[in-house]
């Protein structure tokens, strides 16, 4: 175990109150929270860029992992997350267990309930499925994206991601692009950040722009030029490849020409714009290699690492609403 | 028999002669041998049952056309029996049974096994519609007159449309010359397709992959135009928009034999009422917005739709109990059906007699039963309902095997106090 770093110390020591037992939706915190959330996570970076990494906030504690989608990156983040504040991590993959050979969700949830894990990480293909688990858990549920519905911790390490690169959130243009029909991400990253005052655009396809999303508060552009125009962030959104080839779009090559975000579509944002993209990227079709491994420009790598760092913050604020928290 | 029966001090509602107001039956042998409007029935011989109404509400038994059980091939769900009791409950004495059964009623021998079992259950009566395509795929007509001589009301493919213009054309055309009335779901499979909830804000917001409205117009306009075609009669199973009701107000018309229906949870509930994933209002066609909520109450007020049907679906937890998406659609809603309805009463949207006769005599007259009606020589179908009484549903109370009701929880407002079928009582609160 390693002393937490002197920032990371401090937050730690207020008491600020996080009455939450899951961390299910974006819509489920107030602008207060989030911003304790980040000022944590703000301390974990820190503690994560030390040799020694360990602390042991959540000792005794066992974090399951139930990941139904596959997701190496968010699997092995909140795995990371939780070995770092020196709780047991289990995975669990339905494809090698029974969960796949016809129990329900619910069956599945009641039994790993029953082996007592204080955290269940749930990641699921249908909207409101952690919802749904939550009800049926004695334990504290955390939504690692159900279906199109919402994905709060990614929208939560975006924010940390942006916070540390401009220093605020407020008044920043952000535009999400791509396939926002389908995105969890879209839908955290949209409440999230008109929570904290950012302008939020939506850009892409018509066909992969969620009915009435105008209604979201965000402005809406099918031109990728004009939608991140005077952009301080522009965040491209993976697009399945199956959803292209005619489906949703043409084919990749007339994506990448209107919707792919390359060096010349984004001189049209604003001086200083940075670039986000929540993983994994398909290179060529929604992003031009040049523009995500410019280290000037792309905030791709930093999500990463924030992303281990927001987690642990949501673990720890949920572990002290744990029943016998000390 | 049963002793004779009066049921005196009551209100009256008789759609069928448009008579709203006091009055007292008397029931012998299964028939309505008396109907006293405005007046005590003559004197009451020793051998008669008396039931003082206490000015409650005696309605024509409801007719509910659009009815789904588990039998056969799925009891576990709804037999016959259980969606009788259910029906009793609810002042509902004759219900129409849909074909999506395993096995299908595409055939007269399934027909005759549901009207066998109807008659051993002996509550309310029971009635099969048959599918209009073997086996309800939409590609080869059923036997439609085997089982018009077997005794179905009408044949429908029930909550599956039948995609291929062509077919339905040879449907329409058959069964006209068969008498038969076809009734048919107005559902777009390609814009429906995967369809969790109405295309809009709230399903956006949700991350439910939704259906347009549209979808419902489109379909309702080829049918209306093979209507056109064939001049055989349609019924349109459960019209739900704002944006169909225009294509049925302009068929209606121009003279085409078009009847609609609507269900009672359209009526009642909207998109948001799904809430957090509540898997109970998850529907089929799914709850619209309120706008086209609204629209389908107009509907009904103006008689644009005919017909109000309980949709009656039930799927038990292990259909329910799932995420949003992978859960099975449907509601439970026979014991629900009148004291929902009651609510448009309650709000003066609707006229009672009105309202009473989209679930009595026109259902009835449609499908051409004796029912649905308070008439000297009538079958002695009656329900007796007291309209304020408070009601909480508790889903878990229900008479139905299954328990999905979207009413859970609600308080609506009347009670059934007992309901008669052919002279028996068959339910008493």
């Amino acid at each position: 175990m390693s002393a937490a770093p002197p920032g990371l110390h401090e937050v730690l020591q207020r008491t600020f109150s996080f009455p939450k037992r899951h961390f299910l939706s974006v819509l489920d915190l107030n602008e207060v929270e989030v911003a304790n959330l980040l000022d944590l996570a703000d301390g974990f970076v820190a503690l994560n860029r030390q040799t020694a990494k360990k602390l042991d906030l959540l000792k005794g504690r066992t974090l399951m992992n139930l990941f139904f989608e596959n997701s190496t990156r968010t699997q092995s983040s909140f795995e990371l997350a939780g070995k770092r504040l020196g709780a047991d991590v289990v995975n669990m993959s339905p494809r090698a267990s029974s969960i796949s050979k016809g129990e329900t969700l619910i069956d599945t949830a009641v039994t790993l309930n029953a082996m007592q894990p204080d955290l269940l990480v749930i990641r699921h293909s249908a909207s409101g499925a952690a919802s749904l688990l939550s009800q049926k858990v004695t334990c504290s549920v955390i939504n690692a994206g159900d279906g199109r519905h919402e994905h709060p911790t990614q929208a939560l390490l975006d924010a940390l991601s942006m916070r540390r690169a401009f220093g605020r959130i407020a008044g920043l243009r952000v535009a999400i692009c791509g396939d926002i029909l389908h995105s969890r991400v879209a839908r955290s990253n949209v409440a999230l950040l008109q929570m904290l005052g950012a302008e939020v655009r939506l850009v892409g396809p018509p066909t992969l722009i969620p009915a009435q999303a105008e209604r979201w508060g965000c402005a809406v552009f099918y031109d990728l030029r004009k939608g991140i125009e005077g952009a301080d962030v522009v965040m491209m959104l993976r697009l399945q490849l199956e959803r292209m080839d005619g489906v949703l779009a043409p084919s990749q090559r007339e994506y990448f020409r209107f919707y792919g975000l390359d060096r010349e579509k984004l001189a049209c944002a604003a001086p200083g714009v940075r670039v986000m993209h929540p993983g994994p990227m398909n290179r060529g079709v929604e992003i031009d290699s040049d523009v995500a491994d410019d280290l000037a420009v792309s905030l791709i790598q930093d999500q990463v690492e924030m992303g281990v760092a927001a987690r642990m913050a949501v673990l720890t604020s949920l572990a002290a609403r744990l029943e016998n928290a000390r | 028999m049963s002793r004779p029966l009066a049921v005196t001090n009551v209100r009256l509602v008789d759609p069928a002669s448009g008579y709203d107001g006091p009055g007292a039956v008397m029931v012998a042998d299964g028939v309505i041998v008396d109907v006293a409007r405005g007046q005590a029935l003559g004197a009451l011989s020793g051998d008669v049952e008396a039931v003082d109404g206490g000015g409650a509400l005696l309605l024509p038994g409801l007719v509910d056309i659009r009815v789904k059980t588990g039998e056969p091939g799925a009891e576990t769900k709804e037999t016959l029996e259980s969606a009788a009791r259910a029906a009793a409950a609810g002042g509902v004495t004759t219900i129409v049974v849909q074909p999506d059964t395993h096995p299908v009623v595409d055939e007269p021998s399934v027909v005759d096994f549901i009207l066998r079992r109807a008659r051993d259950v002996e509550l309310v009566k029971v009635f099969p519609a048959g599918a209009a395509t073997k086996g309800c795929a939409g590609e080869r007509m059923a036997e439609i007159g085997l089982m018009a001589e077997a005794g179905c009301l009408y044949v429908t493919d029930a909550d599956r449309p039948i995609v291929n213009s062509k077919v339905f054309r040879r449907v329409l055309a058959y069964a006209k010359a068969f008498g038969m009335l076809v009734a048919h779901r107005p559902a777009d499979p390609w814009l429906a397709g995967g369809a969790a909830a109405s295309e809009g804000e709230f399903a956006s917001r949700m991350g439910l992959p939704g259906v347009p409205v549209a979808a419902e117009k489109i379909m309702l306009e080829r049918d209306l135009a093979l209507v056109e075609l064939t001049g055989a009669r349609l019924l349109v199973d459960q019209v739900t928009t704002a944006c169909a009701l225009e294509s049925l107000e302009r068929a209606k018309a121009r003279g085409l034999p078009v009847t609609a229906t609507t269900s009672i949870n359209h009526l009642s509930f909207n998109e948001i009422d799904i809430g957090d994933y509540r898997t109970f209002c998850k529907l089929d066609p799914p709850l619209r917005s309120e706008d086209d909520r609204q629209a389908v109450i107009e509907a009904v007020a103006s008689g644009l739709i005919d017909i109000v049907v309980s949709a009656h679906a039930p799927a038990p937890p292990e259909d329910k109990r799932l995420p949003y998406e992978e859960a099975a659609p449907g509601a439970v809603g026979l014991e629900t059906l009148l004291p929902a309805l009651l609510a448009f009463h309650h709000e003066e949207r609707i006229p009672l007699i009105d309202l009473i006769r989209t679930v009595t005599s026109a259902p009835a007259d449609l499908m051409g039963l004796d029912a649905g009606r308070l008439a000297k020589g009538a079958p002695a179908d009656l329900v007796l309902c007291n309209p304020q009484t408070p009601v909480l549903i508790d889903a878990d109370k229900l008479t139905s095997k299954s328990k999905n009701s979207p009413f859970d929880g609600r308080t609506l407002q009347g009670k059934v106090l007992m309901t008669v079928a052919d002279g028996r009582v068959v339910y008493r609160a």
